[in-house]
């Protein structure tokens, strides 16, 4: 694993009015990586996320991808940075055909790269033998699907996964997170917020535990899977 | 049957204008979920920008260049302040309960009728007469040529809109903005200029109504926005509110409907029967009739 710094979050702090959220979370993820960051409902995974594509601004602290920082951007030009989101919930654009929602997905690109598209395809076969189906029509395994192939449209340096295995069969599951590892393998930086601990960590080079709005542990996958802390937390202890 | 093609043609007539002013509504609806009450009062302005533009700047000539750059100004000019109404009212208001942009939005237009009050007074005025007086009689039905040139440029406006959302690069951008803004925003997707964009074209098509009023009823007043824009905004919700194609239909079905009720019962009727209708419409199918059955996102 190279060590470059690709992308750093310092002391970040945002709020809903007067709720916080996150207070003061730091990580790191170097390129190449797969980074995970678990944690129950409501420890803050979602706004980290929506905070680093500039959805919700910051309260304070920084957020530096390739030395740029983030938090003074518009959202719009996060992606032309190279950083792309695929967002919780998957949030298609489910009136127009899959084949559109991959189009957009490539809209900060000047030509869309058909290279890119043939790529998608041959990981997620169903997207090409449905592109002329209304995304909002597929099952929510292929929706998901199709949000990871629309974030990929924009050749991102960085990619955002958001809770990939939400409500998804969990044979599509295994299919997503293969796939993720092959996004991995072409060279895309991954970061993934997940529920499911165990499948997250597996696939992760390292991994950050967040717990209302702090990071409560870090470490690599390995360190993590072993910890009492999160055995007993994400894994359910021994019994399986 | 004279009665028929009679109404029908002035119905197509009316209709275009209905349909033209309707897609201001749908479009800032389809994107911001906002209705904007100060479209009927721009397009009662831009009759009187037309005049202005008319008198100061033509030296009231009623040449084809002369109407051209009259149609040119006006809508450049409401497309401005198109952009700027977006930019004061309702910008500061973007992450503001609706109901806060809804009272802007009124208040927007209550400012926007008292302004043409106090620019051009409160008497009606007489549009010019852009377009010579041309008859045709087609073995009873009287079409004029300001019918024909209203039906027509309506339509070659509507379907080159319809082209430019449906075909265009940043068709697709306002089509995703308006099924989910964040969603287009992590697209690349400045959804800003996206908005700018929709009030540039609906106050353009607004003002080519607006001077379309002038042109075939002849007398403006400051207020007329009220009436016009309702209509439109009826227009809008039948097709099916945040739908093009739809308040397109909307307009001339609504255009159509007037004329007849207009021909064969009482034009004093037309507006009641115009509710009845659209009571009827919104019990049948409360979304419109090209309006999505969209589910809530979970």
């Amino acid at each position: 694993m190279s060590s470059e710094v690709l992308f750093t979050i310092e002391d970040l702090e945002v709020s809903y009015g007067s709720i916080a959220a996150l207070k003061g979370v730091s990580l790191q993820v170097h390129k190449g990586e797969i980074v995970t960051i678990l944690g129950a409902n409501g420890a803050g995974k979602t706004t980290t996320m929506r905070t680093i594509s500039q959805l919700l601004k910051a309260k304070s602290g920084s957020i530096r991808f390739k030395g740029e920082e983030l938090t003074k951007m518009p959202a719009h030009k996060v992606v032309k940075l190279g950083i792309s989101h695929s967002p919780e919930g998957r949030r298609v654009f489910g009136v127009l055909t899959v084949e559109e929602n991959l189009l957009l997905g490539a809209y900060t690109q000047s030509k869309v790269n058909t290279k890119t598209l043939r790529w998608v395809y041959e990981m997620f076969p169903r997207l090409e033998e449905r592109r002329k189906q209304l995304a909002g029509t597929l099952s929510g395994g292929e929706q998901q699907m199709l949000a990871i192939g629309r974030s990929l449209m924009s050749d991102p340096e960085m990619l955002l996964l958001d809770e990939p295995s939400l409500g998804i069969a969990p044979i599509l599951v295994k299919a997503i997170f293969e796939q993720i590892k092959e996004i991995s393998r072409q060279g895309v930086t991954v970061l993934l917020v997940e529920q499911n601990a165990k499948a997250a960590l597996k696939l992760a080079d390292r991994g950050y535990v967040l717990d209302v709005g702090r990071i409560a542990l870090e470490g690599t996958s390995a360190e993590l899977l072993a910890s009492d802390k999160v055995q007993e937390a994400y894994l359910g202890k021994k019994h399986e | 049957m004279d009665i028929f093609l009679q109404q029908l043609a002035n119905g197509l007539t009316i209709g275009s204008i209905f349909a033209l002013v309707a897609l201001g509504y749908t479009m800032v609806y389809g994107v911001m979920r906002l209705i904007n009450f100060a479209h009927g009062d721009m397009v009662a302005a831009s009759a009187f920008v037309g005049l202005t533009v008319y008198t100061q700047v033509m030296g009231q000539a009623t040449s084809l260049f002369s109407v051209i750059v009259i149609f040119l100004l006006t809508a450049s000019v409401m497309a401005c302040v198109g952009v700027l109404l977006e930019r004061l009212a309702y910008r500061p208001l973007r992450d503001a309960p609706r109901l806060s942009a809804v009272v802007s939005a009124l208040g927007a237009s209550l400012v926007i009728q008292n302004g043409i009050m106090l620019i051009w007074g409160p008497r009606m005025q007489i549009f010019p007469e852009l377009v010579p007086q041309v008859y045709w009689d087609l073995g009873g039905v009287v079409i004029s040529l300001i019918q024909v040139i209203i039906l027509a440029l309506s339509l070659v406006l509507m379907v080159g809109l319809y082209l430019f959302i449906e075909k265009t690069r940043m068709g697709a951008a306002v089509r995703a903005s308006s099924i989910d803004q964040d969603a287009a925003r992590l697209m690349g997707i400045n959804v800003n200029s996206v908005i700018a964009l929709i009030f540039i074209i609906g106050s353009s098509l607004g003002a080519i109504g607006g001077l379309f009023i002038g042109m075939y009823y002849r007398g403006i007043t400051f207020n007329m926005g009220w009436q016009y824009g309702l209509y439109a905004f009826i227009a809008a919700i039948i097709g099916g509110i945040g739908n093009i194609p739809g308040a397109m239909m909307g307009g001339m079905l609504l255009g159509l409907f007037n004329a007849f009720i207009a021909g064969y019962i009482s034009s004093t009727w037309a507006d009641a029967f115009t509710f009845i209708l659209l009571i009827l419409i919104l019990i049948v199918r409360p979304t419109g009739i090209l309006g999505e059955r969209v589910a809530e996102k979970v």
